[in-house]
């Protein structure tokens, strides 16, 4: 029988399973469960009132606050003490406090933590972000993640599989946040509801990681259960990157079995697809999606008379190295527009610490911009950040509904950090390509 | 089980930021969340919305993130049932877990506020009885339905685990 890489991985950790069909619910045994200051609190509470005392793994947990943190307010402490609070209780070895923390789903894969195959759950939405490892990895609710950590189980639906494959060659400014863009535009918010979305063809197999990241990230914004590519050479690479960096994390022990087995990792090649989507990219622009919808997508040049007052770098989607690189390339030399607030959230400590070493703090700072300790902050209108009524951002994030960033009567524009650096510099939607 | 109550509309992609601001997840409270569920959108709802009052929505209801306080508010503000053409699946799942309960049928955008419905829930029809029409939603699958007859996720997983 023919199977996808998602069919794949559940199958193998459904115990006692021998096939599996899309449609089909299983009982699968996880590798991680992650929770985060807004989640972990209802989760916790679940945990404690089912009467369960101690949690299946210390291990397998992940517990990281970084919505609200550094705290914006008493409510806000106070649930994130619940989060350290547990693991101390717990003996849980992956939380991660301030100073360690950093923005889960750019975390969690620098430390080591995802690996090809794995299956993640994880009380967030983004974290649909790790099938860029090759892993299949989903966000739920508070609930499946208490009702995980009793046994190290969860219930899945088994997910059709959409296919989408990018071939051309991108142009220059455009990356895998204009490709996932592009995508949703296409198919609309719920264009891939209850679906694994699978990326490929020869344009994702020349994508970097932190693109990867960008594209799976965001096949939430689609409704899609997963977003997922299949490893090959340049994930491995990453992963023996990362497991060359000294951590004190508990993490697993990998041998060259590992990297066999993941080499095998792929969809069969007759395999069938609920519907496969084929795009050539080579003209494309970056794309920016507008109020108040990820899917509401238009080219970068059909934008440029729109005004903003804020500008975000940043988030789970585009707070990573390769994204702070992007936008000072940009910014270099330059000024952020009088009355532009603009705001660089590099996503993780360790991007934090590169960030400095190779001078993208100074330029930045130069440039009048802000910059932030890890957070997700602005994203969801949390702090660090907020709309007035009636202002604008372009903002790296993933989602603009209506108030996602502070005021109802706000807007908010997503584009790559290319285009939010340039419009930091001008003070409007801008190509890049008009400044360099 | 059969609940009676008057329709709240709403539209597409209805998100969880709408049903709930991120700037209020700061307590697990249903009761405390209920009072600005819709805030964004709608300001006067949850003022408005009667206990027992029903939601009825298009496409995609509860988008975007996996926050279980979305259905926790609407389920805090007293309303008894969420219809929609269909839900985004984090949000269905979580609205199972929490005992709230929703039903997707094909015919949700015929029903207009104000309209008086009656459910019945086990058999999954809806009688919309100030148009004279009856809907018949698809039903949970065998599998979900075993969750909701446990008592919830966390004894249903319970029991599988014997913890």
């Amino acid at each position: 029988m023919a199977y996808t890489i998602t069919e794949k991985i559940l199958l193998k950790h459904t115990p006692g399973k021998k096939a599996i069909h899309p449609g089909e619910f299983i009982w699968a045994k996880i590798d991680l469960s992650l929770a985060n200051d807004i989640t972990a609190p209802l989760a916790i509470e679940e945990f404690r009132k089912s009467g369960v005392k101690k949690v299946f793994n210390t291990q397998k947990i992940v517990l990281v606050p970084d919505h609200f943190t550094p705290a914006k307010d008493l409510k806000s402490a106070n649930q994130a003490k619940l989060l350290g609070e547990f693991a101390k209780e717990q003996g849980i070895r992956n939380y991660f406090e301030l100073g360690q923390m950093g923005i889960e789903h750019a975390l969690l894969p620098e430390l080591g933590l995802i690996h090809p195959g794995d299956l993640v759950v994880g009380a967030d939405s983004h974290t649909c972000t790790y099938g860029a490892l090759g892993a299949f990895s989903t966000g739920m609710g508070s609930t499946d993640i208490a009702g995980s950590w009793i046994g190290g189980y969860c219930w899945f639906r088994v997910p059709e599989t959409m296919k989408f494959v990018y071939k051309g060659k991108l142009k220059k400014w455009v990356g895998g946040k204009d490709l996932i863009l592009y995508t949703i535009g296409d198919i609309g918010v719920d264009g891939a509801l209850y679906k694994a979305m699978e990326f490929s063809g020869p344009v994702i197999e020349k994508l970097e990681l932190d693109g990867r990241f960008a594209m799976c990230n965001m096949a939430i914004e689609a409704g899609g259960k997963s977003g997922i590519i299949e490893p090959d050479e340049m994930t491995f690479e990453y992963i023996k990157n990362v497991y060359r960096l000294p951590f004190t994390v508990y993490r697993r022990k990998l041998t060259a079995a590992d990297y066999r087995l993941w080499a095998n990792l792929k969809s069969d090649r007759d395999v069938r697809y609920a519907q496969i989507k084929e795009y050539d990219v080579s003209g494309l622009e970056p794309q920016v999606a507008c109020p108040h919808l990820p899917s509401n997508v238009k080219p970068v040049s059909e934008l440029k008379n729109i005004k903003v007052d804020q500008v975000v770098i940043g988030s789970c989607t585009n707070g990573r190295l390769s994204d702070l690189r992007l936008a000072a390339k940009v910014m270099k030399g330059k000024k952020v527009k009088s009355a532009v607030r603009a705001i660089i959230i590099p996503a993780t400590q360790n991007v934090y610490r590169q960030a400095i070493k190779e001078g993208l703090i100074e330029l930045f700072s130069k440039a009048g911009c802000v910059i932030s300790t890890p957070t997700c902050g602005p994203c969801l209108g949390g702090h660090c950040g907020i709309l007035a009524d009636g202002e604008t951002a372009i903002a790296t994030t993933n989602r603009n509904f209506i108030g996602r960033m502070g005021s109802p009567k706000s807007f908010v524009y997503l584009s790559n950090p290319a285009v939010a650096a340039a419009s930091a510099i001008t003070g409007r939607i801008t190509h890049p390509g008009e400044l360099l | 089980m059969i609940l009676k109550g008057r329709a709240h509309k709403f539209g597409d992609d209805i998100n969880t930021d709408d049903i709930i601001a991120a700037k209020y997840l700061v307590t697990t409270d249903s009761i405390e969340l209920g009072k600005k569920c819709m805030e964004t959108i709608a300001p006067v709802f949850a003022n408005q919305a009667a206990k027992g009052g029903i939601i009825a929505a298009g496409k995609n209801f509860g988008c975007g993130s996996s926050r279980e306080h979305a259905p926790l508010a609407i389920k805090g503000l007293g309303i008894s049932c969420v219809i929609a053409k269909s839900f985004a699946r984090i949000f269905y799942r979580n609205a199972i877990n929490i005992g709230l309960p929703i039903l997707e049928i094909v015919q949700a955008d015929e029903i207009r506020g104000g309209d008086e419905l009656e459910i019945d829930l086990s058999a999954g029809v809806i009688k919309n009885i100030t148009q004279g029409k009856t809907y018949v939603s698809f039903g949970f699958p065998e599998f979900m339905q075993r969750i909701v007859e446990s008592g919830g996720l966390m004894q249903w997983i319970k029991k599988r685990t014997n913890v």
